[in-house]
């Protein structure tokens, strides 16, 4: 054994070479999927990606720093308009215009995270649930934005590549959620990262070593707002058409559900969280189409529940799935992941 | 022209109609081991959180290095020089003892957001930061003898250590005056021997200026340089370890009055 030690070595970004093989295994997976899936199936990576991208931002308020958001709909919703207003109105190219969304999007994340220094826990939650509902009234009452009638996304164009397929969007979509998860893990890894956590676990004790938790608290909230910027702008060219309606309160709470359900402070947990529920939201919405389930379903909310039938079951599936995780794995599906490995490292013992 | 090295000048502060501490005032210098004692309630954690800048005091000042600190943030006071320990620990319970002692380095290191995000590997400016700074810490934990907990979460380990490693937190931020609020609480004998060594050791060693709260008699008696000796917030003598002890006031806020 080689026990020449390195500091680089409990920071570094691949702890083997054999996570190195697999890294690249991979995103070799990754790029060739779109020649082998159907388009619905890319239709279905690119809507999980972009949540992950969200997560991911969401994790690291929520999950590394102890803050809490139930605003990020509303900074998802100026990344999305941000995007198409900054191509269409001010003839940005995509690459300048998503960036730029995004950037406006942290504005607004860091004078949100202003009031985390005296507002915790519900107080916060009411603050950001406010500034998520706030937002998409402004956005509905305001012309430039199109207002109720929504505005249509552009085509994009990278240099002479004109992306206008699924698949297309797909590449670009991934290559962009690799770098943003890539910078997030090695954030998190340094001195910034170490400030958050040590805010979420003793923030008094953060402050006497030096932290200053006016500033980290607000770059937290900016640096998630980023992210949820830049999956907002990508979201507006997967659904070609935006209004004010797509980005409600609902879809804020999912983002939670997702950090939640993955396990906070964990970036395999959003990742594991934003696939699931993207997933199951997507496979739940034709559980009627299912055969004898589908009809059971049907008969049984007819009868006991509403008159239209199961239009809104994924979040009955969603609350339930939430509720079992608090009660019985409040690490979330990263922990179980934990559990499993260490029962197999230890098997059979 | 202020040549002391740190100065509490009538330090006041009143919670609603407690007034926890009053006139509080003593001087230290540098390199000195000087003790707070006082029977529990006296006020001797509030001096500490009015020094860390936790507590804002309602009338005093405190000057450090001759420069007033009354009114600063604690994120300021830290990067003047002055840590502290906590009498209940204040440790990252979720992240292992190198880390929680890696946070102590926060205002010697410089990496910030951009630079963060593009750690590629050791060559870059933050992956050669880490590495110095983590050699650093990797001299605390020889010097404490935290080895074998190392890579340990810490809300794990058992309360002697917990101590142990917020003293080595301490210890990163190269302070000039360190603040260590019952660091043998709850301890054993043995424990507390090997804490009393740690301690000359930073005074002599690292040239530390310490400023100890401390119910452990025969310890407060055996490396202190000068006690302080307050009750219900308001000091009662100030003199060597002999002195305090010899002192009638001392004696009866204690053990009371005779009848």
């Amino acid at each position: 054994m080689d026990m020449k030690r390195d500091y680089y070595e409990d920071v570094r970004l691949f702890s083997s070479p054999a996570v190195v093989f697999w890294f690249v295994v991979l995103l070799g997976a990754l790029y060739l999927f779109p020649l082998f899936a159907e388009n619905y199936y890319v239709y279905v990576a690119n809507y999980i990606a972009i949540n992950i991208i969200v997560a991911t931002g969401l994790n690291l308020l929520v999950g590394y720093t102890g803050q809490i958001s139930l605003g990020h709909a509303g900074f998802f919703a100026i990344g999305a308009y941000g995007t198409i207003i900054l191509m269409a109105k001010a003839g940005l190219p995509f690459l300048l215009a998503l960036p730029g969304a995004a950037l406006i999007a942290a504005g607004f994340g860091f004078f949100l995270g202003l009031p985390s220094l005296r507002l915790e826990g519900p107080y916060l939650a009411i603050a950001t649930l406010g500034f998520g509902l706030t937002i998409t009234q402004v956005i509905g009452r305001v012309q430039l934005f199109g207002g109720r009638e929504g505005l249509h996304a552009p085509d994009i164009t990278i240099g002479s590549w004109i992306i206008d397929t699924d698949k297309e969007f797909y590449i670009l979509l991934i290559t962009l959620t690799i770098f943003l998860l890539l910078f997030m893990r090695n954030l998190i890894r340094t001195r910034v990262g170490r400030a958050f956590i040590a805010i979420r676990d003793a923030d008094i004790a953060a402050s006497t070593m030096g932290v200053n938790i006016l500033y980290y608290k607000t770059l937290a909230f900016a640096v998630s707002a980023f992210y949820a910027g830049i999956g907002g702008g990508l979201y507006a060219f997967v659904l070609k058409f935006i209004e004010p309606e797509i980005f409600t309160l609902m879809m804020s709470i999912m983002f939670l559900a997702m950090v939640v359900v993955g396990g906070l402070g964990s970036m395999m947990g959003s990742i594991a969280g934003a696939t699931l529920l993207c997933w199951l939201d997507l496979k739940l919405r034709n559980i009627l189409s299912i055969p004898y389930i589908g009809d059971w379903l049907e008969h049984l909310s007819k009868n006991w529940f509403s008159i239209t039938g199961v239009s809104n079951i994924q979040f009955i599936v969603f609350g339930t799935i939430m509720i079992l995780i608090m009660l019985f794995e409040p690490l979330g599906l990263f922990g179980v992941w934990i559990r499993t490995k260490k029962y197999w490292r230890t098997w059979p013992f | 022209m202020d040549q002391a090295f740190f100065r509490v000048d009538d330090l006041s502060i009143s919670f609603g109609g407690i007034r926890a501490l009053e006139d509080i005032g003593f001087t230290m210098n540098k390199g000195e081991i000087f003790s707070v004692i006082g029977p529990n309630g006296a006020g001797k954690t509030t001096l500490f959180n009015c020094i860390s800048g936790l507590y804002q005091p309602g009338r005093g000042d405190i000057v450090f290095k001759g420069c007033s600190i009354t009114r600063k943030k604690p994120d300021v006071i830290a990067r003047l020089g002055i840590a502290r320990t906590f009498q209940n620990i204040e440790l990252f319970s979720h992240m292992n003892t190198m880390e929680n002692i890696m946070l102590g380095r926060h205002i010697h290191m410089k990496t910030g957001l951009f630079k963060g995000m593009f750690m590629w590997g050791k060559a870059s400016s933050a992956g050669r930061e880490e590495i110095l700074h983590r050699e650093r810490v990797e001299h605390i934990i020889d010097f404490l003898e935290l080895q074998n907990v190392r890579d340990t979460f810490v809300g794990a380990l058992p309360y002697g250590t917990q101590k142990l490693i917020e003293l080595g937190r301490a210890l990163a931020l190269e302070p000039d005056l360190l603040l260590l609020d019952e660091p043998c609480a709850g301890m054993n004998s043995e424990e507390k021997q090997d804490m009393i060594f740690w301690i000359k050791d930073i005074q002599d060693e690292l040239g530390i200026s310490i400023l100890l709260i401390e119910h452990d008699m025969k310890m407060v008696m055996d490396i202190s340089d000068r006690v302080m000796a307050i009750n219900f917030g308001k000091p009662i003598t100030i003199g060597t370890p002999e002195e305090v002890q010899a002192d009638e006031q001392v004696l009866k806020a204690y053990i009371g009055e005779g009848d």
